[in-house]
């Protein structure tokens, strides 16, 4: 008899999609960012300190972890104690006691959190000593009171879990506060727009950001963010239309819902794009004037360290803070199988069930999240990353984890070697050199 | 114009004038106070958005983006207006007195606009909430995927976009007609002349069988 032979066209998962579409008749819609194996910071390596540098003491030399964002059009920075901050995600995508503890465990580290496509809820800012307020082609909740209140403003053009695509929020997680904070009915379906309604292309952009200068006094740094895409011509529009920071979403960057086949299919990995971005920086003359903040995928110290060495100022995480909180807990899986999911696997933030109350608008999950708890994990996570990217900089001799340097790295792959545009691993070859 | 919004900003009521604005781009934005400006010529981009409580005079044409997001308040263009006049406004009255080009209203979440002369293609886009009154014609794809905001439109409409339908003018949408035609400076145009149109609601949840609206 024949073995059974599973085809590499057609594995078990790519029939189980065919089947769910042709039952439900509607693309996978879930949240989480890309699964799929890609090339990322896992592909580069540190070397560290020999014969010809000096490493610092580990345990007694200092090494500066502090980084001030936004000031190069004359705005007061936002003076952040670590170069990790919290990346937007919206109050209505995740709950109340959700969105506080973001806020509660960042301020506790001295770095910021972000509101998201859905406006600035009183506890938020309440529990945000630094909190970066997001400019939506949707407006949800866009008013000059938040502008004023909050430290800094991101005007979103693209995130990197769908470069190109707006917000979605479906109906089961449209309760009655954040309806009204969209001003939209109850339950509906909110599939938020993929432009901005009052401008298009970067000239008007440089005009619009005057109008928000001006409405805030100039006294508020404006981050763009954009989706890696063509990150290098991105990033250059972005300093032109007169940003202060410019944030990069690369493509594992997560999202509360979208297509999967946008997730997956669309945007460059946070590995070259970075590289694009500094490079855009270099040559317009104005890196680390306008801050670079990267962001997708972003999980360890080893992430951080990296992204800085190859001239990033700060990174951002999302999904990491969320799993920080509790999200994809081991103590939740039996209610997680309830779902079809499991531990480890829960990515429908969608449908507002989540059992770790995150990702859900329902009183009674929302509820199981305790804020100040959540809020120390966060604080425990970012204070591990921050120790680890600090371990990796005095490794490397540097008194400042800015003092991080793409010298500082060679790459695994051939494939990491292009897109970091470092040497391959034993070798002087850097690929496109 | 620093000078001249920061002297709005710092300002609590009164009455100012702006001369030669010469097309100039933010003037008047982000007030929050009883301030009435009048601008006497032309403006740019974003004259009086996100505006407060004042209330601003355009003796001129207006730019991209007039009255964006504003939230209180009154601005009136007594020219035409460029496209995307009340994009996002959330309160307020915007009256145009000449034609808005496209756009007008888009994403409007609970400001009145009132248009004297025609609007563009586009216009009302996903419109959320508030009323858009148009006294002339109005372009293609009309209120295209709009939620739950009341369209009232004088002249001939070109098309109408995604889930946007013609609807029964009942009594009261003819009072609250009468009343934004008043408050417009409007109040000779003959309310019976005028159509209603809103959401059919049809798109509120995604259904396969009305994938080819989207």
């Amino acid at each position: 008899m024949t073995p059974m032979r599973e085809s590499s066209t057609f594995p078990r998962t790519v029939i189980a999609e065919i089947q769910r579409a042709a039952r439900e008749g509607i693309y996978d819609i879930r949240g989480f960012g890309a699964k799929r194996a890609i090339p990322s910071f896992d592909d580069l390596l540190f070397l560290g300190a020999s014969m010809s540098r000096y490493p610092l003491e580990g345990y007694r030399e200092k090494c500066g972890t502090d980084v001030a964002i936004g000031g190069h059009h004359g705005a007061p920075p936002l003076q952040l104690r670590i170069p990790i901050t919290i990346a937007g995600m919206s109050f209505g995508s995740l709950s109340a006691p959700a969105k506080e503890a973001l806020g509660r465990g960042a301020s506790q580290m001295g770095t910021s959190t972000t509101t998201g496509d859905g406006g600035m809820t009183p506890e938020e800012r309440e529990h945000s000593s630094l909190l970066v307020y997001q400019y939506l082609p949707s407006r949800y909740g866009m008013n000059p009171d938040d502008l004023r209140r909050a430290d800094a403003i991101e005007v979103v053009v693209g995130q990197g879990a769908k470069p190109g695509g707006g917000g979605m929020l479906l109906g089961q997680k449209i309760s009655d506060r954040v309806a009204e904070m969209r001003d939209l009915p109850a339950g509906i379906d909110q599939r938020s727009a993929s432009r901005h309604p009052d401008w298009t292309g970067p000239d008007d952009l440089r005009i619009k950001i005057e109008e928000l200068r001006e409405i805030t006094d100039w006294q508020k740094p404006i981050y763009i963010k954009v989706g890696a895409t063509r990150t290098y011509f991105d990033t250059t529009l972005a300093v032109k239309a007169g940003a202060d920071a410019v944030v990069v979403d690369g493509m594992q960057g997560a999202t509360a819902a979208t297509q999967e086949v946008f997730i997956e299919h669309v945007g460059i990995p946070t590995l070259p794009a970075t590289r694009l971005a500094v490079e855009a920086l270099k040559d317009a003359g104005v890196h680390r004037q306008v801050q670079l903040i990267v962001s997708g995928g972003i999980r360890s110290g080893a992430d951080v360290a990296k992204a800085l060495a190859m001239g990033a100022d700060a990174v951002s995480i999302g999904t990491a803070a969320l799993i920080a909180l509790g999200d994809n807990s081991p103590d939740l899986d039996e209610e997680y199988r309830k779902l079809g999911s499991a531990a480890g696997f829960y990515d429908d933030y969608q449908d507002g069930r989540d059992p770790a109350g995150i990702s859900t608008q329902d009183p009674e999950l929302a509820s199981r999240l305790d804020p100040e708890l959540g809020g120390r994990r966060l604080a425990n996570y970012l204070n591990v990353l921050t120790l680890e990217t600090q371990t990796l900089a005095r490794a490397c001799g540097k008194t400042h984890v800015h003092n991080l340097e793409p010298e500082d790295l060679v790459a695994l792959t051939v494939e990491a070697a292009a897109m970091a545009k470092v040497p391959l691993a034993g070798t002087e070859w850097t690929p496109g050199n | 114009m620093r000078q001249l919004n920061q002297a709005l900003h710092d300002s609590t009521d009164g009455s100012f004038e702006v001369l030669r604005p010469d097309g100039r781009h933010a003037i008047a934005v982000g007030l929050d106070s009883a301030a009435t400006v009048t601008i006497r010529g032309h403006v740019g981009y974003y004259c009086g958005g996100m505006n407060q409580q004042a209330t601003v005079v355009v003796e001129g044409n207006a730019g991209p983006g007039c009255a964006e997001n504003m939230m209180s308040g009154s601005v009136r263009v007594a020219g035409n207006a460029s496209q995307y006049c009340g994009a996002t406004a959330h309160g307020g009255l915007l009256v145009v007195e000449g034609d808005a080009a496209a756009r007008c209203g888009i994403s409007m979440k609970g400001a009145d606009i009132v248009v004297g002369g025609s609007i563009g293609h586009m216009s009302a886009f996903m419109a959320q909430s508030g009323r858009l009154v148009v006294l002339g014609d109005v372009g293609d794809a009309f209120g295209d995927s709009i939620y739950e905001a009341r369209l009232y439109v004088r002249g001939k409409v070109t098309g109408l976009g995604a889930d946007c339908v013609e609807k029964e003018m009942r009594q009261e949408h003819a009072t609250e007609l009468a009343e934004l035609l008043a408050a417009a400076g409007f109040d000779q145009a003959d309310v019976g002349e005028f159509r209603r149109y809103g959401s059919a609601r049809k798109l509120y949840h995604f259904d396969i069988d009305h994938a080819a609206e989207y």
